[in-house]
């Protein structure tokens, strides 16, 4: 029993040490981002831009994030610790654009500003939404993808999800281009793989059975890509245009051997440096615009080792 | 609770350390270490809203985390309390939102289906003969399908049912006393914690539950049919689970239907912190409500003071370590 409580003395003390030579000046501006994630290299990818906005802009930031998109309440949990510390401003990418609203709503009374990034809330609450236009992106992948296979011929969407915001988005964006520009080009499928690798792949190669014929696949996010890769290894099929969504290094290694055609990539730094920069300049009672489109770019073999690419590409 | 141990006389303090015998004091001892560590590392941490704040986030895991000791003290385990709350919390969505009932119906309907599930769960064990942690590996395994295929995985919004959200957002207490706006949902946990350990200590389903872990053979040849209290403990602890339910989709005015798993694992760690035993016949209520506020504080605590998410929960696992190791030191010497 003595040990226990030397251990509980020991832990009590050496984390007030430890925390101490953190305590921070009181007037630092303090901006917690609350992210939909973590440990994926998408979300630490915006980690990167936030801390490189926070550095230019002498303000001091945090980014957490839930350990999958599952966990509502964990994120609210965050919220509310986020507010605990006074923020100057929040950054925030809701999982379930309701369920917060009551501590949105606590925040804004407070008078404290919230960046909604990545995605958006069901509230006028946030000042602006930091996001990659998925439309346009996914309508530049139709362009590419009618490029590559001569404006003419069979193609299939192999999608994350047909309820979020970011899978209607990039499903619809495609398919619209698609029949507005290109009438010679059959979308003889569309299915969804749930962004899983394992699952993408089998939905891709069903449609490659079923379709002996076709010229391209698009995969809407990396999980999608990659399993539309997969598939298209395994089955051996020949001249299939593949377009990925996103980057990671089975997708940039498919695009640097010529499996796979090209990819769109969203600007994950930027999305997380336009959030700090939003905050900053919402504190400052800077108007904003309602949204805040971060970016995107289309990359291949021709272009994947440009430094303005490499900078938005992970692995 | 945080000032008395900082201007604590000698006398106190020995006291203090003669009645540590009892895991439960020195799991509080922890929490109240915690509390005030936290308190001097940061300014922020010792604020009115943040401790409403941590209360609200143990509401839900300390409900799991008593549904699960119950079944823990028979010297079996529940891997399927996390799924099953989306469960409880989906059949509520359905009741409440799709077939448009009145609240107390939904409420209800909550409760029944974590008895029902905990009664399946309780017969595969007793009935069945299935090991406890199989056959509730199974149920977290078909709950969660069985959420995301009635919810056709979208999740299912309380906006018609204006006072569903009241469960556990409202605050009772903050209209008596509007500087202590404790949310009902905390008010909740304590009902509960309140009720199971009542059953646990005076009632013959109680002593059934110790005797069932601590030697169930000698139970059983003393002629007692000791399924049927095996079933009714897991019935019961499944109950309470429908009331989790009911707190995580008051909370979040929605059934989420994917969300469930891990939280069985939370509410585990929460009961061995609070020196319930894994092999079953020792345990108590309140250790596990204490074991789930340290969780939470935690969590929170380390959230202000800014350390990074990674650490965060490398000293999480490392408390966990600590917590349990120093519970079998001090029963070894207390043998």
């Amino acid at each position: 029993m003595l040990s226990r409580r030397t251990l509980m003395g020991a832990l009590g003390v050496s984390m007030a040490l430890a925390t101490t030579p953190a305590a921070f000046a009181a007037d630092e501006v303090y901006i917690p981002l609350v992210s939909k994630g973590f440990q994926h290299q998408f979300w630490q990818a915006v980690k990167a831009g936030a801390d490189q906005a926070a550095e230019e802009f002498g303000v001091r930031i945090t980014f957490e994030g839930p350990d999958n998109e599952t966990m509502v309440d964990r994120q609210i949990d965050m919220l509310a610790a986020a507010l605990a510390n006074k923020p100057g401003a929040i950054g925030f990418a809701a999982l379930d654009s309701q369920a917060a609203i009551p501590l949105l709503r606590e925040a804004a009374e407070a008078g404290i500003p919230i960046v909604a990034f990545d995605s958006g809330v069901d509230s006028d609450i946030p000042v602006t939404t930091a996001t990659t236009d998925n439309v346009a992106a996914a309508a530049l992948a139709a362009d590419k993808m009618a490029e590559a296979i001569g404006g003419a011929g069979k193609v299939a969407v192999v999608a994350h999800d047909q309820t979020s915001r970011t899978g209607i988005d990039r499903r619809d964006g495609f398919l619209d281009r698609i029949a507005s520009e290109y009438p010679n080009i059959e979308v003889v499928s569309v299915q969804y793989g749930a962004g899983d690798q394992l699952q993408s792949t089998e939905v891709a190669k069903a449609i490659l059975t079923a379709n002996p014929d076709l010229n391209g696949l698009f995969g809407t996010n990396e999980g999608s890509a990659i399993g539309v890769v997969n598939a298209v290894r395994e089955m051996g099929s020949e001249g299939v245009t593949i377009i990925g969504y996103d980057s990671g290094k089975a997708q940039t290694d498919a695009i640097r051997n010529g499996l796979m055609t090209g990819a769109i990539t969203q600007n994950p730094v930027g999305i997380g440096y336009e959030t700090v920069k939003a905050a900053v300049a919402a504190m400052e009672g800077t108007e904003l615009p309602p949204i805040i489109d971060t970016g995107f770019y289309f990359y291949d073999q021709s272009n994947i080792d440009n430094p303005e690419i490499q900078a938005v590409l992970y692995d | 609770m945080t000032t008395s141990p900082l201007d604590a006389s000698q006398p106190v303090v020995s006291r203090i350390i003669a009645a540590v015998a009892h895991q439960r004091v020195l799991a509080f001892a922890s929490l109240v270490v915690l509390l005030i560590g936290f308190s001097i590392a940061s300014p922020n941490f010792m604020q009115t809203s943040n401790m409403i704040a941590i209360l609200q986030a143990t509401s839900v895991n300390g409900v799991l985390a008593i549904a699960v000791t119950l079944v823990i003290i028979t010297g079996g385990i529940d891997l399927s309390v996390g799924t099953m709350m989306t469960f409880c919390a989906v059949i509520t969505g359905v009741v409440l939102t799709y077939a448009g009932l009145p609240l107390f119906l939904g409420v209800i309907a909550a409760v029944l289906t974590g008895a029902l599930c905990g009664l399946c769960s309780g017969s595969f064990v007793a009935k069945m003969a299935i090991p406890p942690f199989i056959a509730t590996l199974g149920m977290m395994l078909i709950l969660k399908g069985l959420s995301l295929v009635i919810s056709g995985t979208r999740p299912i919004y309380f906006n018609d049912t204006p006072g569903f959200s009241e469960i556990s957002r409202g605050s009772l207490i903050g209209e008596v006393f509007p500087a202590l706006p404790i949310p009902n949902g905390v008010l909740i946990l304590f009902l509960v914690a309140g009720v199971a350990a009542y059953i646990l200590n005076r009632t013959v389903l109680g002593r059934y539950c110790f005797a069932l872990g601590s030697n169930e053979e000698s139970v059983r040849l003393s002629g007692v049919n000791t399924d049927r209290w095996k079933i009714a403990i897991y019935a019961l602890s499944g109950a309470i689970v429908g009331i989790a339910g009911l707190l995580i989709a008051s909370r979040l005015n929605s059934a989420q239907p994917a969300l469930g798993l891990g939280y069985e694992l939370e509410a585990i760690a929460a009961v061995v912190i609070g020196g319930t035993s894994l092999s079953g016949g020792r345990g108590s209520i309140l250790g596990s409500l204490i074991g789930a506020l340290i969780m939470a504080v935690l969590t929170n605590g380390l959230r202000v003071l800014s350390v990074a998410q990674e650490w965060q929960t490398v000293v999480t696992g490392a408390i966990i370590i600590l917590a349990v190791y120093a519970d079998m030191m001090r029963r070894k010497k207390g043998s």
